[in-house]
């Protein structure tokens, strides 16, 4: 499955309806069936660290280190990267404690 | 209520301004101004804002100035928000400079249209500022339609200032305030260590977990203000009686993010007038602007030390006898 955070939010991803709506109807029921999953963040400019942990922290926390194994994030720019680790850093420290 | 507009109020200067409000007479607000010149952060047009809407126009009341930068707040929908006639014209020729009027916010739909309306409005030009500017309106607004509970939503205002390359935002809610949100979980003992713990990572008025929930990582405050820390910038927050207010760090000292909000230069006051609600105010030197993703990597690096020093502050220690 291909998620493709440009569509449903334009150039700003800072809206966490947005994001707990993605998680809710798209990524969570992928990983449940199983499937790879892309989320593509092509022509976004800012992702908010609010935006993509309402997107992420569950689907980690349900799946934990596996969540990598089937999730990747394509044609992020450099602040988006950063986020997204940031975000996997902290849930997976939850994890471990 | 009483307000009054000073001479000048920016967020190095705000301590009198905030000691000349007056909250008692809570059913009418009546504002003043300086006859001769009015030069303020719009943090103080957002709080003179959100008190009018929160009054209804038909009370409150705008003692008329002579002082020419009334044009000013005419210009940026102060008077429009407030329900007042100015009785000023604007002319074609008159110049504000770049500025996000003050402006309403209510829904996350209204805060994304207004992200994507306002940002050209600042005719940004690197990349990493329009970042930072995203960033600070998103989280901020993001904040009080989370937890403000106010019915008049968020008030918002910006001003880009040319002598000093610098976009100054401020953004007042006259809801539940800093105390009474994050004490649905915690335990602030006042609006002080309220402030406090709003300000530290992985703490949200949501869950008493550090860390946060599938939603709220309680990360947005403290990423607001290690914004202005690595752009060596003020940033200010008031709410009930209490002000904390970030100084600039030091040119030549190394930047450090320092989880405890008063382990960064700082000052407080408390026994301030009684703000229900909450401020924030935040100046951004376009110049001194740090990379974002440099701005990521310290923010890294803070924020599972902090989440972690945290939880084992919790710790139940062992007795030995």
């Amino acid at each position: 499955m291909e998620i493709y955070i440009f569509e449903k939010t334009g150039k700003f991803a800072e809206n966490k309806d947005i994001a707990r709506d993605i998680r809710i109807s798209e990524l969570l029921p992928a990983l449940e069936h199983e499937e790879k999953v892309i989320i593509d963040f092509d022509g976004i400019e800012v992702a908010t660290q609010s935006f993509v942990h309402a997107l992420l922290s569950e689907a980690i926390r349900k799946y934990g280190h596996n969540f990598f194994e089937k999730v990747e994030f394509r044609k992020c720019n450099e602040s988006t990267k950063q986020i997204i680790s940031v975000v996997a850093d902290y849930i997976q420290d939850s994890l471990e404690t | 209520m009483k307000i009054h507009l000073p001479n000048s109020a920016f967020i190095h200067n705000i301590n009198s301004f905030l000691k000349g409000f007056n909250p008692d007479n809570p059913n009418i607000l009546e504002i003043t101004a300086d006859d001769k010149w009015v030069f303020v952060h719009p943090l103080v047009v957002s709080m003179v804002a959100a008190l009018g809407l929160k009054m209804g126009k038909e009370n409150v009341s705008f003692q008329k100035s002579p002082a020419k930068s009334m044009h000013y707040f005419e210009r940026i929908g102060l008077f429009n928000m407030l329900g007042v006639d100015s009785d000023i014209k604007i002319e074609e020729h008159e110049e504000s400079g770049r500025f996000i009027p003050v402006t309403q916010i209510r829904t996350s739909e209204e805060q994304s249209r207004f992200i994507s309306d306002v940002i050209p409005l600042l005719h940004l030009k690197e990349q990493y500022q329009v970042q930072t500017i995203v960033y600070v309106l998103g989280e901020l607004v993001r904040n009080v339609l989370e937890h403000s509970e106010s019915k008049h939503g968020a008030i918002v205002c910006a001003q880009y200032y040319k002598d000093s390359n610098c976009i100054r935002i401020g953004i007042a809610d006259t809801g539940i305030g800093i105390k009474a949100s994050i004490n649905a979980s915690w335990a602030a003992k006042d609006h002080l260590e309220a402030i406090q713990l709003a300000l530290f990572p992985g703490i949200t008025g949501t869950t008493k977990k550090v860390g946060g929930t599938t939603q709220n990582a309680g990360a947005g405050l403290f990423f607001i203000k290690s914004i202005a820390k690595t752009n060596r910038d003020y940033f200010l927050i008031y709410s009930g009686d209490s002000m904390y207010k970030l100084h600039k760090a030091p040119q030549r000292k190394r930047l450090k993010l320092n989880a405890d909000p008063f382990d960064d230069k700082h000052a407080v006051v408390s026994n301030l007038p009684f703000w229900k609600g909450t401020v924030v105010g935040i100046d951004i030197t376009l110049d001194q602007t740090q990379e974002f993703d440099t701005l990521m990597r310290l923010f890294r690096d803070v924020w599972s030390k902090a989440v972690s020093e945290r939880k084992r502050a919790r710790y139940k220690t062992p007795k030995f006898s």
